[in-house]
């Protein structure tokens, strides 16, 4: 037997470590557990669930939300909430459904208008946050309530009603519904195209977040913004951008609220905000910043999907849809942390 | 002037749509009521206080009936509204105070109503209930209650589902918890000779109305009749059924632009109106003739402004009322 001469001590972070490590390190480990097992759960359940069309409805509402909760997941990461995000949805369907009437212009023209004025309300949210230093919960909770009068203000002085007017029969409806709100047939699946679209948000946010400058900075203004800034992070950019970034989305969201209703209701979208935070904290975000994914946040809000419609699979009593929704979304939550925390015990 | 600067602005933005829009509504000129009083009784004030939320269409209804019959009758008509129970009766307490001369409530919750009412009576301000709170109205001492009886209109649900040879329905539910909404659904549940079921969603999110809907069809094939509780929502259970290939009827309670284009191409069966509009109009009428002769409606009984049945052979004749807003 030959004594094993210790190799000398590495820098621990040029280690190299297993495949499995390195998994484990992941901040959506656990959510995924979450996710099989909220899905093997309905599985055996749920008769329907298995098929086919059941689950791109699942899909289909897991994007509505997913869509959202990628930005929302990267502003948590950021250190930061956005309590205006739900309304901001609506606002920006509002907006392109009033601007294309009452100028009877294209709508793709509403919906470019649409998209700038949203993008100005996502870099409000920012400017106000870094400028006047208050927790982004107030400056957010400001914007939310205004933005829900604004909606419904604008939209009774305009329209003359509480909802938007149709805009089905006008030039350009069609070709923007296609980009919107279309879905594509792949052999028997039925795919919104929204899933499409949150899908490439998942990629695009987990490439900036993991292969980019930006991303770094992302981490390192949610971890410490006041470290960050000492050494050159441009903090109140990034942070202005992360608000931006949840405007893009309320866009994209809105615009397929729009294309698929074709009349947008003024005052929709109020209570939406905690979906899209719940789904970025079930999939792994932390509540204080620093820590998370954008592709823990979509199983999240697969986790949600799933969980809201296997209930109705289940074909369980209605009158118990509530508690049965949170209750499964707390043991997802439970499983989540508990995976995660051994993972970290043992890397 | 208005028309002229939206078509400057759009030839500069040189994107104008050709069909529909704010100039196709203005050719077609809806032709709404004038805007004169036609009395000369004094200029009273009559508040209405609901328990709406924000923005929501039935509501804005019933604005429009009361507003026009306020304008008919020589009134300054107030409107406040807040789903909470306690902060609507808190509303109210605010119009006791600025002391008008009558006052419109709906009764969603009794139970938190029902002290301010009484107050109001007893500070001489006359009270009529509207929408809810039938069987509340006569005992808090309000004058009449206007509106729809929720288990009668949901009754004629089951009628209609039964001429049509529906088997198995399902009854869309967009508020958990809403007395009304409930009565409406075991009303259908009493008349119809099928089975009934029940889907709670989530009223303020379409997406999740429409997913839900879908896994509910696809869950039962066998639902051949699905029935939402507010206009908004029938055109989104339309593409649910579509999506998940279900060759359910799709009936609705109330009516609105859609839904009359709906009735009209044949992808909705029927909708089941209470009236919006009647229930303002006449609630402000009724008070002028209250205050003016002392004249009560009803005799101590609901006077109904619903259930009416709308199918395909009205709707076309509806199609422009809903466009103006006051169907």
């Amino acid at each position: 037997m030959t004594t094993t001469v210790k190799a000398p001590a590495a820098d621990e972070r040029l280690l190299h470590r297993s495949l499995a490590r390195r998994l484990m390190g992941r901040p959506e480990l656990g959510s995924v557990v979450g996710a099989v097992a909220v899905f093997l759960f309905f599985a055996i359940t749920a008769e329907p669930f298995l098929r086919v069309s059941s689950l791109s409805t699942v899909l289909y509402a897991s994007s509505t939300i997913g869509i959202m909760a990628v930005p929302v997941a990267l502003l948590m990461i950021g250190g930061e909430f956005d309590l205006s995000a739900g309304v901001m949805v609506i606002s920006s369907a509002l907006i392109s459904s009033m601007f294309s009437y009452q100028m009877t212009a294209n709508t793709w023209v509403g919906v470019g208008v649409s998209l700038l004025v949203t993008l100005a309300f996502g870099a409000l949210n920012g400017v106000l946050l870094t400028r006047t230093k208050l927790p982004s919960f107030i400056i957010t909770l400001g914007t939310f309530f205004m933005l829900t009068g604004l909606n419904l203000g604008f939209t009774k002085l305009i329209d003359g009603t509480v909802s938007t007017k149709s805009i089905a029969d006008m030039e350009g409806f069609d070709s923007a519904r296609t980009v919107f709100a279309s879905h594509l047939t792949l052999g028997s699946a039925d795919i919104q195209i929204t899933i499409v679209w949150w899908l490439a948000l998942v990629a695009v946010a987990t490439w900036i977040l993991l292969r980019t400058r930006v991303g770094n900075w992302i981490f390192a203004v949610g971890g410490n913004a006041d470290a960050a800034r000492a050494v050159g992070v441009p903090v109140t950019k990034t942070k202005i951008g992360l608000y931006m970034g949840v405007a893009f989305a309320a866009w994209i969201s809105g615009q397929h609220l729009l294309f698929s209703y074709d009349a947008i209701q003024s005052g929709d979208g109020v209570g939406n905000e905690f979906l899209y935070i719940i789904a970025a904290a079930v999939g792994g975000c932390l509540m204080t910043g620093g820590f998370g994914s954008a592709i823990g946040a979509a199983v999240g809000a697969f986790i949600f999907g799933m969980t809201s419609k296997g209930i109705v699979y289940a074909q369980w009593n209605p009158d118990w849809y509530k508690f049965f929704l949170g209750a499964m979304l707390l043991l997802a939550t439970l499983l989540n942390a508990w995976v995660r925390k051994r993972a970290e015990d043992k890397s | 002037m208005s028309v002229a600067l939206a078509a400057v602005l759009c030839a500069g933005l040189a994107g104008c749509s050709a069909t529909g829009g704010k100039r196709a509504e203005e050719a077609r000129t809806a032709q709404t009521a004038g805007g004169k009083a036609a009395v000369n009784t004094p200029k009273w004030t009559f508040a209405m206080v609901t328990h709406s939320g924000d923005g929501d269409t039935f509501w804005d209804i019933v604005q429009n009936g009361a507003k026009q019959a306020a304008v008919k009758d020589n009134i300054n008509f107030l409107y406040g509204h807040d789903e909470e129970g306690q902060r609507q009766s808190q509303l109210v307490q605010s119009y006791i105070d600025q002391k008008v001369d009558g006052l419109i409530v709906s009764l969603a919750k009794p139970s938190a109503m029902k002290d301010v009412v009484e107050k109001a009576e007893k500070a001489g301000i006359p009270v009529i209930t509207v929408n809810s709170g039938a069987a509340q109205s006569k005992a808090f001492g309000a004058l009449t209650h206007i509106g729809q009886d929720e288990t009668v209109a949901g009754e004629a649900v089951g009628d209609e589902l039964n001429k049509r040879g529906r088997k198995k329905a399902l009854c869309v539910l967009h508020e958990q918890g809403n007395v009304g909404h409930e009565q409406r659904c075991d009303g259908a549940k009493k008349t119809f000779k099928g089975d009934l079921q029940k889907l709670y969603v989530d009223g303020t999110n379409m997406p999740d109305v429409q997913s839900s809907i879908e896994s509910k069809l696809q869950a039962d094939p066998s639902i051949d009749a699905v029935v939402t509780l507010g206009a908004p929502f029938a055109a989104t259970a339309v593409k649910a059924k579509e999506q998940a290939a279900s060759k359910a009827e799709i009936d609705t309670f109330d009516l609105n632009a859609q839904v009359a284009t709906g009735l009209k191409n044949g992808s909705l069966g029927f909708a089941v109106d209470q009236q919006p509009y009647l229930q303002g109009y006449e609630a402000v009428d009724l008070l002028w003739l209250y205050k003016y002769n002392s004249d009560v409606l009803g005799g101590g009984k609901p006077v109904l402004t619903g259930p009416q049945v709308i199918t395909k052979k009205d709707a076309a004749a509806l199609q422009d009322f809903t466009q103006r807003g006051t169907r």
